[in-house]
């Protein structure tokens, strides 16, 4: 089937099998191998894109099922050579070590400062009917869906709560 | 994953008469569970009907003073209205408790309400399972107990239904609606949505191949505070070994039957004066399976009791 995707602001038509998942069109088709395939089951988080702005895991989903929606990789965060906020605070924690998850750790937290801003609670949030503050454990909870197997938690806990500071 | 047909449903006539006409055909919405199982190749759909663009997202005021959540509208979209937050706070905290950010985004309520079973035998296509093939026995039986039906089960299967959602709406007397090529639409209770094992455990709810699930129709919430509880093997991220929701007088359990079990042996007590700990024990002394899991559950029914009581919950 002809699909069309826009990815990182460039339409990208291509002809797939239905079960192409949008992971490997984006891996396989367009060549954009910074998204990760980790469990290929929507466990581990690796294949985190934003799809219209929203995180989703790219396992999970059929390349077909995207017909015309606009996709965001870890490929289309920096503008030039000026990285995007959330690389950098990735860069300056070190919230990384074989580096594998971070793509997806990177593209979860831009939907998470996205999903905060819109004020969207979480299962920690206390009290559902006030805003939403970005503590600590709100960052693990809302980063639950992203695994590090190297265990960086506490610089990515560090890295996400500095890229808040900077988007706020 | 095994070849299927894909189509986008133009409409809901048009998703309806392709199920219509297309045997072994499966409605497809989020996907998170149905994709994941067509790769282990648990599911095997000749067609997928795909009907996550019809217009099905939006969450109204009823005229009965609840809400009407239309069957696309993601788990997110749901648990961040500020309606449910302030009126169904039960319900956003079950939602939220299931799955993480990036398949709450994805995943629908319909989706919810169809989804399968998470036994991990079902799950092992080279396991035994009734459910998954008829007649080839049930490893669960004298498997892990851990997520054993306490409630409803049969010698056939002890699946239990892993919607955290779902157990929510039933404590609000939730209903779905949904719709068959015919045109003929049916209103169901979600608590009553999903059948009981019985002999034929391969079938998970009584809805027709073509029958798509419309929406969901909350009735105002009863009076009273409102509890959520869901106990698991980790902090965050992972299913229910058990949970409950509490709505004023009604109390629902989750992960312990086939469907999202009320316990109207619970409310029965409580309306005659019972304390938390004296409800909770009146259901599951009707409770079959391993005391180790009864007694979890009895716990943690009368501190979800307690909890709404005292007004605790948010």
């Amino acid at each position: 089937m002809l699909t069309t995707i826009r990815v990182n602001g460039v339409d990208r038509a291509v002809e797939v099998d239905p079960r192409t998942s949008l992971l490997d069109f984006l891996r396989e088709r367009v060549g954009l191998k910074g998204t990760k395939k980790g469990c290929d089951h929507g466990q581990c988080g690796a294949c985190t894109v934003l799809v219209n702005g929203v995180r989703i895991n790219a396992c999970l989903s059929l390349a077909v099922m995207h017909d015309g929606d606009e996709v965001l990789t870890v490929e289309g965060l920096a503008d030039g050579e000026a990285l995007h906020p959330v690389q950098q605070a990735f860069l300056s924690e070190d919230a990384f070590q074989c580096g594998y998850c971070t793509p997806g750790q990177i593209c979860s937290t831009v939907g998470l400062l996205a999903e905060v801003a819109a004020g969207q609670p979480s299962e920690v949030t206390a009290d559902l009917a006030g805003p939403v503050t970005l503590s600590d454990a709100e960052i693990r909870e809302r980063m639950s869906g992203n695994i590090c197997r190297c265990s960086a938690y506490p610089q990515i806990l560090a890295a996400v709560r500095r890229a808040a500071g900077a988007a706020a | 994953m095994k070849p299927f047909a894909f189509e986008r449903a133009r409409d809901v006539d048009h998703a309806l008469s392709l199920a219509a006409a297309s045997p072994g055909a499966r409605f497809l919405a989020g996907g998170t569970n149905l994709l994941d199982l067509m790769k282990l190749e648990i599911e095997q759909p000749a067609r997928l009907i795909d009907v996550g663009r019809l217009p099905l997202a939006e969450i109204a005021e009823t005229a009965a003073g609840g809400l009407r959540i239309g069957a696309l509208a993601t788990n997110t979209a749901v648990a961040s209205d500020p309606r449910v937050r302030s009126r169904y706070p039960a319900l956003a905290r079950a939602i939220l408790a299931g799955g993480s950010v990036q398949l709450r985004n994805k995943a629908t309520v319909g989706g919810n309400l169809m989804q399968r079973t998470r036994c991990p035998y079902f799950m092992d296509a080279a396991k035994p399972c009734n459910k998954r093939l008829p007649g080839s026995g049930c490893s669960a039986m004298e498997g892990l107990s851990r997520s054993l039906a306490l409630f409803g089960a049969s010698e056939m299967c002890v699946a239990v239904s892993p919607s955290d959602m779902s157990v929510a709406l039933a404590a609000f007397d939730a209903v779905a609606e949904t719709v068959r090529a015919d045109g003929s639409v049916r209103r169901r209770p979600v608590e009553t949505l999903h059948r009981l094992p019985g002999e034929a455990p391969q079938v998970d709810t009584d809805l027709a191949p073509d029958e798509l699930v419309l929406a969901v129709e909350l009735p105002p919430p009863p009076p009273g505070p409102q509890a959520w509880r869901k106990v698991r093997a980790r902090a965050s991220y992972t299913g229910a070994i058990a949970s409950v929701a509490v709505a004023g007088d009604r109390v629902a359990l989750g992960a312990v039957a086939a469907r999202p079990w009320r316990a109207r042996l619970a409310e029965a007590a409580l309306a005659d004066g019972a304390s938390a700990a004296e409800a909770a024990a009146a259901e599951l002394a009707h409770a079959e399976g391993p005391e180790g899991r009864r007694s979890l559950v009895r716990r943690i029914t009368a501190d979800a009791i307690r909890e709404a009581r005292e007004g605790a919950a948010s």
